[in-house]
């Protein structure tokens, strides 16, 4: 096995293509072509090299593998990397989706295209590394500089009210984070090192353990986002530019439910264990009143931006049962709706294309039209509500059988939300789809372009193929999912021993 | 105390007495001259700088002391003093186009500049409190000129006065608090205070607050920050970016090095004094900020925080925080003296735009200066991965150590609220349609921004160096 640094060159390829773009000067059509064509080829080059991390991936391997060490700021403060089996299914859907997001934009955006493909490659690099980090501030580093790329992207290119989105976005992100900052600092002085596999090693007092958790949920809260911080999401999906709303729903509302495995769950368990009631309540309104919201919606994006929240409330409920169901569930969710919502972005980005709205009322009787649309659209519909045979259904099904071991309550209210999600959905594409064509503005529209099928087509073989069947993804976390819930459970019983010990 | 040749030896004091000797050779040259000697007494001036930064650089390793222990050279001191010269020098590369205009052919300004930053250097080492007040001084009243050196702009000579009447006030608050720790512990060196003062008697504790009020003045911190926002915006532009830079450097030097060397027996009585400052620092600076429509304004409530920032290092009262202040200080400078090279080429037909408004639409018309002022925006927003981040991480962790979580958390939530005006600019920057050309940049300010610039970017890439030379020089404290 050659020892070359394969995780770094993943996470550091697209700046090297977004230098790349920089050197190309002008702004006339020729560069913007040549913008676009060199996004692609990174994004594509990029996800061929974190192929072969699943290629030479070992499943049956619990611990961090690829690992990267190298002295960086301090003692204890090293630039370490690595990747287990809960991050590698995040590195790759970051890797396969950024290609589509870039043919996503390839018409769609026309000014200042340069800049528009360097931030993309950018924020690629960000998401990578903050899934592949193994020390507290490198992840740091990397999640919270996701936040100046993606700002400008919703800012230069986004809607009518981008300004505020994206100032919405930034400060509500930043002001969980930073407290986050503070715990890491705490950890630091704790065990004198921000390295993550010696932190999960590491016993935290328990006072400690409490005050960190409620740090870090404060920041994964709001990326997630759960109830009740979850209100810069609608804003942040109406305004983006469809390749962003791709990212945010499907890469950076991730990284949430990533800190939660990576952090709360290993170093923080008995926290997790106190605070588990707190998750289940707040996930379950997630799921039930974010789907109700979703009734109401007028706008199509943020219909599926509501039922963004909605999932991600099965995705905390999963992790936070602590058993091997629910957390494989978890992750197996993320991303399930990390490929499902993308797609239904994409979708919804298709026809703003052509109509430039995205009132759902402007729309009706595509079918007539659109017939491989209309096709394309109902399968991800379908995910999305959860039909058996699609991803979706998997991974919200793992979720309740892991919560059901659990708490019955949060699992009989979290079923709801199932029923709610057909509800939305279904309405949704019976107002967009069936009917009769009868508005005017839409006699003329056109089906899916080549280019479009190219983006949706591989989506819809991924979302059958992990709903007939899901072992890829469940192999290759299985181990590491194993290790986690059982020093989870582990540490959780030996408290409750030591508490009967002292009685 | 001795007055043998040991303790009065020359070498520690040679970069001054070069920079002392080589200003008044240069006030000669000009004044014998005339003002047609501007432009080369500015260059020799610069040189001159660069060669007292060189000399500080190859004294002896280790501590030096003369003048009767008054006087101290150590890896701190190396350290701020050095910046404290860069920061001067790279103002009189920022100064060649305010000085190219015939109206104001002052050759003064460099002199006055240098003979400031003879003060800050006297003030980094100065060892009692006597020293600490002659170069507080001759700092200040070089300050106090250079301020209105704008002679027929009513704004500038404004911007003077009102700096040398509360100067003045602060500096009779200094001299009345250093009166009285030298009443109580009979004696003006920081090594001998720090003896006498185990415990905090009312005393000595009000003493403490005289000197420290007379501080704060200096470092523009909250209750005495009033005259910051009007002097920056009155002064012409480059002298802002002094005032925002060098002088900074020599007020938190001797603000540490009081604290921590005269007063290591107390810390608990001057640490709540510092918790309070540094908490109303931040919170004004973020709040203050918002309403500003001019960019000069909005620095100096951005300075004003960021003082708070570093002083909450401060107040943790160890080596981290020392450590955290030095970083943060010299992160600082590089942040703000790019910014400042930014803000002087905000130019539209030789007319100065000092709104906030005047940037719209700068990243299309020059998007090499957009892109650089945004990312150095997101860097005094404390942002990751830029060297603004870094600095507030090493006062933070400073401050979790040594268990100051209030101040911490409140830290951190105005830096968000902080975060909020510097991404209005941005946002006038990038989202807004352009408000027409601007100027070329000049050579010089491109060079001083490309190097602020990439330093902010690349910082994280290595920062190994500046972290080792700041925590051998907070060492040298203890």
């Amino acid at each position: 096995m050659t020892t070359w640094p394969i995780l770094s060159v993943v996470t550091f390829l697209p700046v090297i293509g977004a230098l790349a773009i920089y050197i190309t000067r002008g702004d006339d059509e020729a560069a913007r072509r040549n913008a676009r064509w060199i996004a692609l080829w990174t994004t594509l080059v990029t996800f061929a090299v974190s192929l072969i991390l699943v290629w030479r991936f070992d499943a049956a391997n619990p611990d961090f593998q690829f690992v990267e060490k190298a002295n960086w700021l301090a003692s204890g403060i090293t630039y370490h990397m690595g990747v287990d089996g809960i991050s590698l299914p995040f590195v790759i859907l970051t890797t396969a989706l950024m290609p589509f997001c870039i043919i996503a934009s390839w018409k769609s955006v026309t000014n200042r295209v340069r800049e528009y493909m360097m931030a993309f490659l950018l924020l690629e690099t960000l998401m990578v590394g903050t899934f592949s980090a193994l020390d507290l501030v490198l992840f740091y580093l990397f999640f919270e500089g996701g936040l100046i790329p993606m700002f400008l992207i919703i800012g230069v290119w986004g809607g009518p009210r981008r300004v505020y989105a994206s100032f919405k976005f930034f400060l509500y992100t930043l002001l969980g984070s930073v407290l986050m900052l503070l715990a890491i600092m705490a950890l630091y002085w704790n065990a004198g090192t921000t390295d993550i596999p010696t932190l999960m090693h590491t016993a935290v007092p328990r006072s400690l353990q409490t005050w960190a958790w409620l740090a870090f949920f404060a920041s994964f809260a709001v990326k997630m986002p759960m109830w009740p911080v979850h209100t810069w999401l609608p804003d942040a999906h109406v305004e983006a530019p469809t390749a962003g709303s791709v990212i945010l729903a499907a890469i950076l509302l991730k990284m949430g439910g990533y800190g939660f495995l990576r952090f709360s769950l290993p170093m923080f368990p008995l926290a997790s264990q106190d605070f588990a009631p707190l998750i289940f309540s707040l996930s379950v309104i997630a799921i039930v009143y974010t789907s109700l919201v979703a009734l109401m919606q007028e706008d199509i994006k943020k219909l599926i931006a509501y039922s963004s929240v909605a999932h991600m409330g099965f995705v905390t409920m999963g992790i936070f049962a602590g058993t091997t169901q629910g957390v494989a569930g978890g992750v197996f969710q993320m991303v399930s709706h990390g490929i499902v919502s993308g797609a239904l972005f994409l979708c919804v980005g298709i026809v703003y294309d052509r109509m430039h709205t995205r009132e759902i009322v402007a729309y009706g009787g595509l079918v007539n039209r659109m017939p491989l649309y209309a096709l394309v659209f109902m399968v991800f519909t379908m995910a999305n509500v959860g039909l058996p045979g699609t991803s979706g259904f998997v991974g919200e099904f793992m979720t309740l059988l892991g919560t059901f071991k659990v708490s019955i309550p949060t699992a009989t209210f979290a079923t709801l939300g199932v029923i709610l999600s057909a509800a939305y959905a279904l309405w949704l594409y019976r107002k967009v789809v069936f009917g009769a064509l009868t508005k005017p503005s839409l006699a003329s529209i056109k089906d899916l372009t080549f280019r479009e099928s190219l983006t949706l087509f591989p989506l819809v073989a991924l979302t059958i193929l992990f709903g007939v069947y899901p072992k890829p993804v469940l192999d290759m976390s299985a181990a590491s999912v194993q290790q986690l819930v059982n020093n989870y459970n582990a540490a959780v019983t030996a408290v409750k021993a030591a508490a009967l010990v002292a009685q | 105390m001795s007055f043998s040749s040991a303790g009065y030896q020359l070498l520690p004091v040679l970069p001054e007495l070069v920079l002392a000797v080589g200003a008044m050779a240069l006030l000669m040259l000009g004044a014998y001259r005339g003002e047609g000697t501007t432009k080369i007494v500015t260059t020799l001036a610069v040189v001159l700088l660069v060669v007292t930064g060189a000399l500080e650089l190859m004294l002896p390793a280790g501590k030096l002391t003369t003048f009767g222990g008054s006087f101290i050279v150590d890896d701190f001191a190396r350290f701020l003093k050095v910046l404290a010269i860069v920061g001067s020098a790279v103002t009189l590369i920022l100064s060649t186009e305010f000085l190219s205009d015939p109206s104001r052919r002052i050759f003064e300004y460099s002199i006055l500049v240098l003979l400031s930053t003879l003060g800050m250097m006297v003030l980094i080492s100065a060892a009692d409190l006597i020293m600490l007040y002659l170069g507080l001084e001759l700092m200040s009243l070089a300050l106090y000129v250079v301020a209105a050196s704008n002679r027929d702009n009513a704004k500038s000579t404004e911007a003077g006065l009102k700096y040398f009447v509360l100067g003045a006030l602060s500096s009779g608050m200094l001299l009345y608090g250093a009166s009285l720790i030298y009443g109580f512990t009979g004696t003006v060196d920081f090594a001998g205070i720090a003896a006498a003062v185990k415990t905090g008697s009312v005393g000595i504790v009000f003493g403490l607050v005289f000197l420290l009020a007379g501080l704060c003045f200096k470092v523009s911190a909250v209750p005495f920050h009033m005259w910051t926002p009007d002097v920056y915006e009155g002064a012409p532009t480059p002298v802002t970016a002094f005032f925002a830079s060098a002088p900074k450097v020599a007020a938190l030097a001797v603000f540490t090095r009081v604290t921590l060397t005269a007063f290591p027996g107390i810390v608990p009585q001057w640490q709540q004094i510092l918790v309070f400052v540094a908490i109303a620092s931040m919170a004004l600076g973020s709040f203050a900020a918002i309403g500003q429509r001019n960019i000069k304004r909005l620095m100096a409530y951005s300075s004003i925080g960021h003082m708070g920032f570093a002083l909450v290092g401060l107040a943790s009262g160890t080596v981290e925080g020392a450590q955290g202040v030095l970083v943060y200080i010299a992160i600082y400078v590089a942040m703000t003296l790019g910014s400042f090279a930014v803000i002087l080429t905000m130019k539209r037909n030789g007319h100065a735009m000092e709104q906030i408004s005047d940037f719209a639409g700068l990243s299309r018309t020059n998007p090499m200066l957009g892109f650089f002022f945004a990312m150095l925006l997101f860097s005094l927003a404390g942002i990751p991965p830029l060297a603004g981040f870094f600095a507030k991480w090493y006062v933070f962790v400073a401050a979790i150590k040594a268990g100051l979580f209030t101040l911490a958390v409140i830290g951190v939530l105005t830096s968000v609220v902080g975060a909020f005006y510097y991404l209005t600019i941005i946002k006038v920057m990038y989202f807004d349609e352009p408000a027409g050309q601007v100027e070329p940049m000049r050579i010089e300010l491109r060079t001083v921004l490309a190097v602020a610039g990439i330093f902010n970017i690349f910082f994280f890439v290595y920062p190994g160096p500046l972290v080792s030379v700041a925590t051998a020089a907070a060492k040298s404290l203890f």
